[in-house]
């Protein structure tokens, strides 16, 4: 069909797009709200921070979209994502089409199985987060540090500045390693791709 | 300028800081999905500096509480969303009969009954309006940013002190669960308006004295004035009436009163509508997918421009009358099947094509959505 208007428009690329998505009670909602102050430390940034959830207190799809421009963002919602994270395999499949053609896909290795392409970066983020950081609860902080690693939309020391603000204390050190191993991980994963399929 | 105090701040919050900046110290609540944010900040930042707040047993009371609250002096809110809005209706309309200053802040869900708790929706608009029941005239305002939320709740506190009635907040689940870096406001920056308070000797006072522009000076509770809060048809007293004309003279201050201030009270937000061909009318979050979609479309050479209108009710017939005259057509898109765009109807001509454009599935329109309705009525 022709479009005398819609084949006209060019959307300007002009903002930097991230999903966080899983299910209620990974932490997806508070990583990005994390994920957003971190960036918007840097004075030269707009950022907008906005949340899809349902009513269940646990489980049920959650997402969150953290959008970044120099310019001023009109539209708060994410549009073509330039970075997804997810960590269930229901996100996967829901969110999978927002993605740009040459956007940062993000998976937790141990939770999604069934990815529809072969150019993305897969960590454990659920068993790092258990086994070497002390805590499942933190699987979405090291998912933001190995963020951190992938897109460089944040550096790692903003980061840990961000997350400590919002961690509840006594869990601070903890949070931290959170970050540190994820942003490690991610930069092994980043110089030797094949590493991806571990597990 | 770079601005080094700007905060990463919720919707919610925004309102709060909005709201203790215009003099707000008494907060009666019963939280509910997507407003509990703004009975979080209150419960957090009202004791710091002297106000109270009160969590009640339900939103009948919470209601009840902030006119109580109100009439004994102080700057009052509640926060709530359709639910609760519903339940708060009858004593909202105490609040316009005893014309007592309050805010109350309305975070739309999807509805009827519990409907969507967590989903976005703009459904609540004509029962921000006609909530009530009986003849009166409602203020409701409507923010589309957290900045937005900040002023435009300074903004509903001053005009409920100054018009001595209720004010609606008319926000949304997307705005209430935002986050925007922005700036707050310095004190000095904003007119904080507070009540007319009565000056005259104790005997000579009437709590519903009829004046030049309608607005009762206000003695509160305790102050030594006799003063009198009943839902009951009154007088200038306070006393009840079944008189025709003492009626008729009551019912024209609580209309009167506003309408004839209403250029003072509606405020819009005009985006490239010089020579814009057609117009998109709207409120709320939903205007922010139209704002991008304009720029897109301006950007492909078509004439098209905004109107946002930050005061729902009341309605601004002339100013929306002067900046379209030159449109032969109107987009309104909203959140619901359809509730502003009557009174678009009613007030343009009758040849203006007026095109209606939903969405109430929980989600909001996109700016694709808004195009694709721009190229279809272009």
């Amino acid at each position: 069909m022709e479009h005398k208007l819609l084949d006209k428009i060019e959307v300007p690329h002009d903002r930097f797009e991230i999903r966080l998505s899983g299910s209620g009670g990974q932490g997806m909602i508070l990583g990005s709200v994390i994920l957003a102050e971190a960036i918007g430390v840097d004075y030269s940034k707009n950022v907008v921070q906005t949340q899809s959830y349902g009513p269940e207190a646990r489980g049920g799809a959650s997402k969150a979209d953290v959008v970044v421009s120099t310019n001023e963002i009109y539209y708060p919602k994410a549009m073509q994502l330039d970075m997804l994270l997810c960590m269930t395999q229901e996100s996967m499949d829901r969110y999978y089409a927002d993605l740009h053609k040459d956007g940062v896909l993000i998976v937790d290795s141990g939770l999604v199985k069934n990815v529809p392409t072969e150019t993305y970066y897969a960590l454990p983020f659920t068993k790092i987060a258990r086994e070497e950081a002390g805590h499942v609860m933190v699987a979405n902080v090291v998912a933001l540090g190995a963020i951190a690693a992938f897109t460089g939309i944040v550096s790692k020391e903003d980061l840990i500045d961000a997350v400590l603000k919002r961690a509840p204390r006594g869990t601070e050190e903890k949070n931290r390693t959170a970050v540190e191993i994820g942003y490690a991980e991610a930069m092994k994963v980043k110089k030797d791709p094949s590493r991806r399929a571990e597990d | 300028m770079v601005d080094t105090q700007r905060t990463l701040l919720l919707g919610n919050l925004a309102a709060v800081e909005g709201a203790i900046y215009a003099g707000m110290r008494f907060y009666a609540g019963y939280p509910i999905t997507p407003s509990t944010e703004v009975a979080e900040g209150c419960s957090r930042e009202l004791p710091k500096i002297g106000g109270r707040f009160i969590q009640m047993e339900d939103e009948i009371s919470s209601i009840g509480a902030v006119v109580g609250a109100s009439v004994s002096g102080m700057k009052a809110m509640t926060a709530t969303s359709g639910p609760g809005f519903s339940l708060m209706q009858e004593n909202i309309g105490y609040a316009y009969i005893t014309e007592t200053p309050c805010v109350v802040i309305n975070v739309q869900r999807g509805g009827p009954s519990t409907g969507l708790p967590t989903k976005v929706s703009q459904s609540d608009t004509m029962q921000a309006r006609w909530g009530p029941h009986g003849d009166y005239t409602a203020i409701v305002v409507a923010p589309s940013t957290v900045g937005d939320t900040v002023t435009e709740t300074i903004r509903a506190f001053n005009l409920s002190e100054r018009f001595r009635t209720p004010v609606v907040i008319l926000m949304d689940e997307i705005i209430g669960h935002q986050r925007e870096l922005i700036s707050l406001p310095k004190p000095g920056e904003h007119q904080v308006i507070n009540r007319v308070k009565a000056t005259v000797p104790p005997e000579e006072f009437q709590p519903f004295r009829l004046t030049a522009n309608g607005v009762s000076p206000m003695a509160a509770y305790g102050e030594g004035y006799r003063t009198i809060s009943t839902g009951l048809t009154h007088d200038p007293m306070g006393f009840t009436t079944n008189e025709p004309k003492e009626i008729k003279v009551k019912l024209d201050k609580l209309r009167n009163k506003i309408m004839d201030f209403r250029s003072e009270i509606t405020k819009l937000r005009v985006e490239m509508m010089d020579d814009a061909e057609i117009a998109f009318v709207s409120y709320g979050s939903v205007s922010r997918a139209v704002l991008l979609a304009v720029a897109l479309a301006r950007s492909a050479g078509v004439k098209v421009g905004l109107v946002q209108l930050y005061t729902v009710w009341p309605f601004p017939d002339n100013k929306l009358r002067d900046y379209c005259q030159k449109c032969q057509k109107i987009i309104v898109p909203e959140l619901n099947m359809g509730q502003i765009v009557h009174e678009i109807r009613r007030v343009m001509p009758p040849d203006t094509e007026i095109h209606s454009l939903q969405r109430y599935d929980g989600e909001i329109l996109t700016p694709m959505q808004i195009l694709e309705k721009l190229e279809e009525v272009m």
